[in-house]
C-alpha cells in the first residue's frame, strides 16, 4: 500500500457513491437504535424495493448524529436533510417526496442552521453521522488515514509532535495535561519498547462521548493512535474499552482487521519502516480503572488498583515501558491537527484551552444529545441555545459536569465559558465531557449522595481515606437525606471531605469529595432545611418537614449562596 | 473457598453435554497461559458459562498457574464478573447520573415491587435476575432500562413493573 493507493481507494469509493441519485443514512447509535432506528432501515430498503429504485439509493446505517433526544434520526442526500422523530409511516413519505420527486418533507425536517448546530463545530465528530463505521472505504473517501500517511511521509517524530505541542491540544479525558508535552515525554525516553494505549473506559455515568466515538467512527481513533505511535516510536497499541460497550468493541474488532488488511495498520505501513499493532482490551466495570495506572494494571490482567506516581507511566508504564496513555478524544482530534496544521488548531478556543470540546448533554435538558463546540462557550449557550433549555417549564437549577469527580454549577455562573481553568475557578471540572442539567425536581443533598455512593461502591480499596472516608462521607449524607442529620454531622462533613481530598492516593479519592463541596458552596441553604427544618425542597427526601406546614411558591426555588 | 477435587472437575466437565470446556480450552491455548490474560480469559468463561462458577475458577487458576485467591480477587473487584447462576432473564436499570435525574429510582422500585427482591438478586423462581448498570451509555433517552438486550429508553415505571409480570408468569 502506498500514499497513491491510498488516494486511488478514496477516489474509488467517492465514484462508486456518485453512481447512486439518493443516499438515506439512519443513525444507529445507543438512543436511536432503541428508539427503533433499526427496523426503519429494514422499512427504507422494503419501500425502495417497491418503488424498485434499490440500486439507486444507498442506504446505511451510520454513528450518532447528535440530536438523540429527537431520534430516530434520519439523513438523506442530496440536499443534507436531518429528518426528526421518523416513524413507520413516514417512510412512504420520505421516499415518495423526497427521493422520487425531491421534494423535503418540512413537517420532519430539523434545519442544518438550527439552534442545535448553529453554535457547534466539529472536528472530532466531524465524520460521524456520515459515514459508514463499518467501512474503512468510506472513511478514506471522507479523508481518513491522509493525517497518517502524511505524517509517515513528510513528517519527522519531533516533527508530528511539535505540531501537537503548537496545538496547544490537552488531554481531553479531564486532567487537561497538554498532550504535546505528554508526547514528547515518552518520545524522548530511549528504550527498545514502548507503548501506546487508549483510554476508552468511560466510567463518568452520564457521558457517552466514547462510546458514540468508537462506534460512529472508530478508524479516527486507530488513526490517532498510529500517528502517535509513530511520533513517540511505539510499535504496539492498546485499546481499553468498556466491556459495557459490546457494539464498539465489535466496530474496533472490525476496523481494526480492516486496517490490517489494507496494511494501514501492521508492519510496514504504507511502505514505511514504520510497524504498529492495536490490540483490545475489554475492560470488566471499574470506574477506578479509568486511572491511568490503575488502567495499566489491568491491562495486565491485575485488579486494577492505582499506584503512586511518579514515576509516571510515560516514563514506567505498561510492562515497565514508556506508555502513552491518551483519552479517545484526545487521539481522534490527532488527524486533523496533522492535517491542518497546529497554528490552525491552536486559533479555535480561548487562550489556555485550544480546540473543541465534546459534551454528552442529558438530564432535564430539551436536546440530550452528542454536542461539540469551541472552548470558552458559555455554559449557557450551550444549556439553552443547543440544549433548548428546559423541558416542561422546569426551571434550571444547576449543571453537573465531571461525573463524580465534578460539581454543580449553578445559575449565578451560568455566563461561565467552558474552559479547564473557569470550570476548576467554580469548583467544578472539565471532566470527560458528561453534562447533566438539572431542574427544581432534583435535590442537591440527594445528588451529593447519589455520586458519593457511586464513589464508595467504586472506590478499589487500597488507600484508607478513599475506602474508609467516602463510606463514612455517604452515611453522613444519608443521614442528611432521612432527616436524621445535626448541625454536629454537617461541621464533620465538611472536615472530612477536605481530609479525603487531601490525603487519597488518586484522582478517584482526591475528587470524591467535589460533588458535596460544591452542592455545599452553592446549595448550602438545602442542606441546612435538611438538617433543620426536616425540610427537602425539591421534595425527594421524603421528609415530613416537621417544621414547615405548607411550603409557599417562593421557598421552592433554591436560595443559593453568593460566592 | 469450598475444596474441590480434581474429580469433581472432571465429573462436570462430563455433565456438560455442549463443548463449552473445549472453548475454554482454546481461549486458554490463544493466550499462552499466561498469567496476564486473566481478565481475557474470566470474559470468555461468563460468556460461554453466563457465570463463573467455584470449579470454573480453580480450572481458570490451574491453567494459568496463578493461586486461586488470586483468580478470585480478580474476578470478584471487576463488577462485570458474575459468580453466580443468572435468572432465566435479566433487567437492569440504568442508574447513570443522567437516568437517575430522571427518575431512574422510580423505575428500580416498581421493578423491585413487581419481582419482590432487590436489586442483585434473582427471583425465587429463578425467572428474573435484577441489576442496576454504573451507565449504559445512552443518556439521551433516560431514563433506561435493559431487558435481556434489549435497550428501552424513556421508562415509565409502571410499564416496566408490566415487562416484569410478564416474564414471572412466562411458562417453562
Amino acid at each position: 500500500m502506498t500514499l497513491e493507493e491510498l488516494y486511488d481507494i478514496g477516489q474509488g469509493f467517492r465514484e462508486q457513491l456518485s453512481a447512486f441519485k439518493a443516499e438515506i443514512h439512519v443513525c444507529g447509535s445507543g438512543g436511536c437504535a432503541s428508539s427503533g432506528s433499526l427496523h426503519l432501515k429494514e422499512a427504507f430498503e422494503k419501500g425502495c424495493e417497491a418503488r424498485k429504485i434499490i440500486n439507486d439509493v444507498r442506504i446505511i446505517t451510520t454513528g450518532c448524529m447528535g440530536l438523540c433526544g429527537a431520534g430516530p434520526l434520519v439523513r438523506v442526500h442530496p440536499s443534507d436533510s436531518l429528518y426528526i422523530r421518523v416513524q413507520q409511516d413516514d417512510i412512504d413519505r420520505i421516499l415518495d417526496s423526497h427521493i422520487l420527486k425531491d421534494k423535503v418533507v418540512k413537517d420532519l425536517l430539523y434545519p442544518n442552521d438550527g439552534p442545535f448546530f448553529a453554535k457547534q463545530m466539529l472536528i472530532a465528530l466531524k465524520n460521524m453521522g456520515r459515514i459508514d463505521p463499518e467501512s474503512i472505504e468510506d472513511y478514506i473517501a471522507h479523508g481518513g488515514y491522509e493525517a497518517l500517511a502524511k505524517a509517515i511521509t513528510y513528517y519527522t517524530q519531533e516533527g508530528v509532535v511539535l505540531e501537537i505541542r503548537n496545538s496547544g491540544l490537552r488531554g481531553r479525558g479531564g486532567g487537561g495535561y497538554p498532550t504535546g508535552l505528554k508526547w514528547d515525554i515518552v518520545r524522548r525516553v530511549s528504550s527498545a519498547e514502548k507503548y501506546v494505549v487508549c483510554n476508552a473506559d468511560e466510567g463518568d455515568p452520564g457521558a457517552f462521548m466514547d462510546r458514540a466515538m468508537l462506534e460512529g467512527n472508530p478508524h479516527a481513533v486507530l488513526e490517532g493512535m498510529a500517528i502517535a505511535g509513530y511520533a513517540v516510536g511505539a510499535t504496539q497499541g492498546y485499546i481499553y474499552v468498556r466491556g459495557e460497550y459490546p457494539l464498539a468493541i465489535e466496530r474496533l474488532r472490525k476496523a481494526i482487521k480492516q486496517s490490517e488488511r489494507l496494511q494501514i495498520l501492521g508492519n510496514r505501513i504504507l511502505d514505511s519502516k514504520f510497524n504498529f499493532r492495536i490490540d483490545l482490551r475489554i475492560g470488566a466495570g471499574a470506574f477506578v480503572c479509568g486511572e491511568e495506572t490503575a488502567l495499566i494494571q489491568s491491562i495486565e490482567g491485575q485488579r486494577g488498583q492505582p499506584r503512586p506516581r511518579p514515576p509516571y507511566p510515560s516514563q514506567v508504564g505498561l510492562w515497565g515501558k514508556p506508555t502513552l496513555l491518551n483519552n479517545v478524544e484526545t487521539f481522534a482530534n490527532a488527524p486533523a491537527i496533522v492535517l491542518n496544521g497546529g497554528k490552525w488548531y491552536s486559533r479555535i478556543g480561548t487562550e489556555k484551552s485550544k480546540g473543541t470540546k465534546v459534551f454528552a448533554l442529558a438530564g432535564r435538558i430539551t436536546n440530550t444529545g452528542l454536542i461539540e463546540v469551541p472552548m470558552g462557550t458559555s455554559l449557557r449557550d450551550i444549556v439553552f441555545e443547543i440544549g433548548g433549555g428546559i423541558p416542561d417549564n422546569g426551571e434550571f437549577k444547576a449543571a453537573q459536569t465531571g461525573g463524580p469527580s465534578g460539581g454543580c454549577i449553578p445559575i449565578q455562573h451560568i455566563d461561565t465559558p467552558v474552559d479547564f481553568e473557569s470550570l476548576t475557578q467554580i469548583g467544578s471540572m472539565m471532566g470527560s465531557g458528561g453534562l447533566i442539567v438539572m431542574d427544581q425536581t432534583s435535590c442537591m443533598v440527594d445528588v451529593a449522595k447519589f455520586f458519593m455512593e457511586f464513589c464508595k461502591d467504586e472506590s478499589c480499596g487500597k488507600c484508607i481515606p478513599c475506602r474508609v472516608g467516602t463510606v463514612q462521607l455517604f452515611r453522613l449524607l444519608e443521614k442528611m437525606t432521612k432527616g436524621e442529620a445535626t448541625d454536629q454531622d454537617l461541621d464533620i462533613l465538611e472536615e472530612l471531605c477536605v481530609m479525603v481530598k487531601d490525603t487519597s492516593l488518586c484522582g478517584l479519592g482526591q475528587s470524591a469529595p467535589n460533588p458535596v463541596m460544591s452542592t455545599l458552596h452553592f446549595f448550602r441553604t438545602e442542606y441546612d432545611q435538611h438538617i433543620s427544618e426536616q425540610y427537602c425542597v425539591a421534595n425527594v427526601c421524603n421528609l415530613h418537614g416537621k417544621n414547615r406546614a405548607v411550603a409557599d411558591d417562593s421557598e421552592t426555588v433554591p436560595r443559593t449562596e453568593e460566592t | 473457598m469450598r475444596e474441590i477435587s480434581m474429580k469433581t472437575r472432571t465429573m462436570e466437565k462430563q455433565n456438560v453435554s455442549d463443548n463449552r470446556y473445549k472453548y475454554l480450552d482454546r481461549a486458554l491455548a490463544r493466550h499462552q497461559y499466561r498469567s496476564d490474560a486473566l481478565i481475557e480469559v474470566l470474559h470468555t468463561t461468563q460468556e460461554l458459562f453466563g457465570y463463573i462458577s467455584r470449579e470454573l475458577l480453580i480450572y481458570i487458576a490451574r491453567s494459568l498457574k496463578l493461586p486461586p485467591s488470586k483468580v478470585y480477587g480478580v474476578a470478584t473487584f471487576y463488577h462485570f464478573f458474575s459468580l453466580e447462576a443468572k435468572g432465566k432473564h435479566t433487567v437492569t436499570v440504568c442508574m447513570g447520573t443522567a437516568c437517575y435525574v430522571r427518575g431512574a429510582l422510580n423505575v428500580q422500585l416498581a421493578i423491585e415491587r413487581a419481582c419482590n427482591c432487590s436489586m442483585g438478586e434473582t427471583t425465587e423462581d429463578k425467572k428474573v435476575s435484577l441489576q442496576t448498570a454504573r451507565c449504559v451509555g445512552s443518556c439521551g433517552i433516560a431514563p433506561v432500562v435493559i431487558y435481556d438486550d434489549d435497550v428501552a429508553g424513556y421508562v415509565i415505571p409502571e410499564e416496566s413493573a408490566q415487562h416484569m409480570r410478564i416474564w414471572l408468569e412466562e411458562q417453562e
